[in-house]
């Protein structure tokens, strides 16, 4: 009953998006204030809905309801509730339930917190947003129904993959669909401007929010990913450079671009048209990525064309919002008011120069990850596109940005002095290249490149500091007039400096993982010892033990540091049960708050030796501290006062007892 | 910076190869005695595709195909084969889709160019855009026409040949 029940819901949503996607569009084109603020209540009716739906699909996982398809193809009675609930979304249905319920969720949020917008506004951008919805619930009742019955119920079920049984796997998906579906409210906000044909500096400063937010969960998403990665799939790689990888971070990386270009628009409200089309294309990469993801075209053009049901359904949406909206554009943009006017060399010239190589990068992963799916699909040649190719073009277009990154907020609005700027930054700049020296001297020898990497790294963290030193002058004031201006700084001038350090930490974890690792690949037999970096692994053998739903052989490591300290690892290898599936359970040891001892098991052999891939991985973790510290900034950011408030309304008195307003950085 | 970032991905595991069981890539028993052949061979397996595994090179994959293609380029390198030769060698049997650095040809030039040229473009129209706006005088600064002067002289109730105001 409960399952008819969220099926019944999810139609009910449907039919509320419907209205929702006609009637404020209707009002706000025919000027009738009463159906446009039919937008908000609908907005969060079909939240309400969608969330029954995705509660009822829970409930039926929750409870091993092996009558429902989904559940009995995903789920197992032994399996631990965590993963029970994680399951819901662990599989194609539920994960597409996931994301209109998160769809709506946005739209709910808008409803809820967008007071301040004006009444037209608002009411198309919940239209546009419904517009979204409508295709998605469709997509989910025609072709994805995760509610369908089963005539005759097993006693038990599949089990879910085992290596989605995983902590990883319960935060992963839901945290990088908050991002992806997010920047579904910057194209909303993006396509009702287009339709108004009337954009201002105060639409960047509404939209602003909702892309920091939804760029914070995607840097979170895919930071989370990757270290999932890491540690479940037993390789000890971060990033693969997958398709399925690719997908999440073109919407990033179109999005980091959309959150610059909007500071430009709502500071200078210059570089409107280009800001209005990539809120378009980052919305546009995130369907994209659900289309790569979801309609098994990655696996192989011929499997897509053996059951194209889904994958031509999401290509339709695909084509129809893409294509929709970027005629749209083209017919709206070139009659939008241009703006203001900026010098090469100024804060505006810096973000248009981020803008630039954010999207070549976007570009150089988007071709990528798609031209051998194109290639092949029109001349039937197969070629492969891996690691090498992103190294060669991602990577070189990465290095000016990254090296411009630190200059950019030291330029003044309209015209920099890029000589003052280079002035201020001197000393990051000295304590960058003795960093980098210094690595070059400790790790003589080893790759040449590296040293440079860490200097580069150095120069974003020190460059990301100064910015704040010189703006509290600390060192050149009392101690005490710096904190009174720290404290004064605009949040947002801390959101800037934490994302950039944060970049910052995370190439210097890249750099230090990549150049300095030491492998060890040998069959170990017990009491065999062997030498990596600085430890003593002692193996102690081979035990087997018995889980929830899988059968676990363990093997024992002792890991004795110089000084003598013992640290015991046990990787092992699972074989789940319910599908007679192994897995490679990976050790995982943390040295000096951010280094690893990296140990995998291999295959076991009959006299007791255990093939082993071990692993010393300096600095690895900053990799993902990094990404932490990034999405910390952002939030930091989202906190600021002209955030918070929203966009001034010219209409109101400041009244005498109102604190008066910082100028917004 | 290419090394340093042919360096940075150096693991390149797909779920597939998870899927179908852990082992280990490269196992203990094919490495090369010599640490330089090794060495090479390893640089020489990052970049060749496991054939029948998603997006993996030879050097993550446990596929017993991707071992055999392992243990063919250290045969081929301990023939003295130079690196240029071994792949040429694998392309020649399996043709393209076994390099995970397509060669630049005729069907890939576009796969090359592009990302470099969405650089250029960009470049390009940010520098004509920037020229064009620096040409054209800025809407609120044209200068008046006739009958807006005329209009603002009748507002001020003064002659209409004021051309400063």
């Amino acid at each position: 009953m409960i399952v008819e029940i969220g099926h019944y819901a999810l139609i009910l949503a449907l039919a509320l998006a419907v209205l929702q996607s006609v009637l404020p569009v209707w009002g706000a084109r025919t000027g009738d204030a009463g159906l446009m603020a039919t937008a908000g209540p609908t907005a969060l009716g079909q939240f309400f809905f969608a969330g029954v739906s995705f509660a009822a699909l829970t409930w039926a996982h929750v409870v091993s309801d092996f009558s429902v398809v989904n559940v009995v193809e995903n789920s197992h009675s032994l399996k631990p509730m965590i993963y029970k609930v994680s399951g819901v979304w662990g599989n194609h249905e539920g994960s597409m339930l996931l994301w209109v319920t998160t769809l709506a969720l946005f739209g709910a949020l808008v409803a809820g917190f967008g007071r301040n917008l004006p009444a037209v506004l608002k009411a198309d951008v919940l239209g546009v947003q419904a517009w979204v919805a409508v295709a998605f619930y469709l997509f989910v009742l025609l072709t994805s129904n995760p509610f369908l019955r089963l005539p005759i119920p097993p006693i038990e079920g599949r089990d879910l993959n085992p290596i989605l049984q995983d902590p990883g796997l319960a935060i992963h998906p839901p945290l990088l669909y908050l991002g992806y579906v997010g920047f579904s409210i910057a194209f909303a906000f993006a396509v009702a401007a287009l339709m108004e044909g009337r954009i201002d500096a105060a639409w960047a400063r509404w939209v602003r929010p909702w892309t920091l937010a939804a760029w914070v969960f995607l840097t979170l998403g895919i930071a989370m990913g990757s270290y999932w990665a890491y540690y479940e799939l037993g390789w000890g790689g971060w990033w693969f450079w997958d398709p399925v990888e690719n997908a999440s971070l073109m919407p990033w990386l179109a999005g980091t671009a959309l959150l610059h270009s909007a500071i430009v628009m709502e500071k200078r409200d210059a570089l409107k048209i280009w800001t209005i089309l990539l809120a378009v294309l980052a919305f546009s990469l995130s369907l994209l990525g659900t289309f790569l993801v979801r309609s098994g075209v990655l696996t192989s053009v011929h499997a897509f064309a053996t059951d194209p049901t889904r994958g031509v359904f999401i290509l339709a949406i695909l084509v129809t919002f893409i294509g929709g909206s970027l005629s749209l554009f083209a017919a709206r943009a070139p009659g939008l008011a241009k703006g203001g006017l900026f010098a090469p060399i100024s804060r505006e010239g810096a973000l248009v120069f981020n803008n630039l190589f954010l999207t070549s990068a976007t570009a150089a992963v988007f071709v990528g990850t798609l031209y051998p799916l194109m290639l092949e699909a029109a001349t039937g040649a197969k070629i492969s596109v891996g690691a090498p190719f992103f190294d060669a073009t991602f990577g070189p277009l990465m290095v000016p940005l990254l090296f411009a990154v630190p200059l950019g907020p030291f330029l003044a609005w309209k015209r920099g002095d890029l000589l003052a700027v280079a002035e201020r930054l001197a000393v990051a700049f000295g304590l960058a290249f003795a960093g980098g020296l210094l690595a070059w001297w400790l790790t003589r020898g080893g790759p040449i490149l590296a040293p440079l990497g860490v200097a580069l790294a150095l120069w974003l963290i020190f460059g990301a500091l100064a910015e704040v030193v010189s703006r509290v002058k600390l060192f050149s004031e009392a101690p005490k007039t710096s904190f009174t201006r720290a404290v004064g700084l605009p949040r947002s001038v801390w959101g800037t400096m934490l994302a950039h350090l944060g970049v910052g930490v995370t190439l210097l974890g890249i750099v230090a993982e990549s150049a300095w690792k030491i492998e060890d690949i040998r069959v170990m037999r017990p009491g065999e010892t062997a030498r990596l970096s600085r430890f003593e692994v002692i193996f102690d053998g081979v035990a087997t033990r018995s889980g929830p739903n899988f059968v676990e052989t363990a093997t024992r490591f002792r890991v004795i540091e110089p000084s003598g300290r013992v640290t015991v690892m046990e990787p092992s290898k699972r074989v789940f049960r319910a599908r007679q599936m192994p897995t490679t359970e990976t050790a995982i040891a943390t040295f000096d708050g951010v280094s690893q001892l990296y140990m995998a098991v291999g295959e076991i052999q009959p006299d007791g030796g255990v093939a082993m891939r071990m692993y010393w991985k300096p600095l690895v973790l900053s990799i993902w501290i990094g990404c932490l510290i990034m999405a910390i900034g952002g939030t930091v950011s989202l906190t600021d006062r002209r955030l918070r408030i929203g966009a001034p309304r010219p209409s109101r008195v400041p009244r005498a007892g109102d604190a008066a307003p910082t100028p917004a950085e | 910076m290419r090394r340093l970032f042919a360096a940075l991905l150096f693991a390149v595991v797909a779920l597939t190869g998870a899927l179908t069981g852990p082992a280990l890539a490269v196992r203990p028993d094919e490495k090369l005695a010599d640490p330089a052949l090794e060495a090479r061979a390893r640089t020489l397996s990052e970049e060749l595709r496991c054939l029948v595994c998603q997006n993996q090179s030879i050097d993550d994959s446990d596929a017993d195909l991707a071992r055999d293609l392992r243990i063919l380029v250290r045969e081929r390198i301990a023939a003295g084969d130079s690196d240029r030769g071994v792949l040429d060698y694998l392309v020649a049997r399996y043709g393209e889709f076994v390099l995970l650095r397509p060669r630049f040809n005729l069907g890939t030039a576009l796969l090359w160019v592009s990302p470099f040229a969405v650089l250029l473009a960009g470049g390009v129209a940010v520098v004509l855009a920037a020229r064009r706006r620096r040409a054209a005088p800025r809407d609120e600064e044209a200068p008046l026409g006739a009958e807006e002067r005329a209009r603002l002289a009748a507002l001020l109730g003064k002659s209409p040949d004021i051309t400063d105001v």
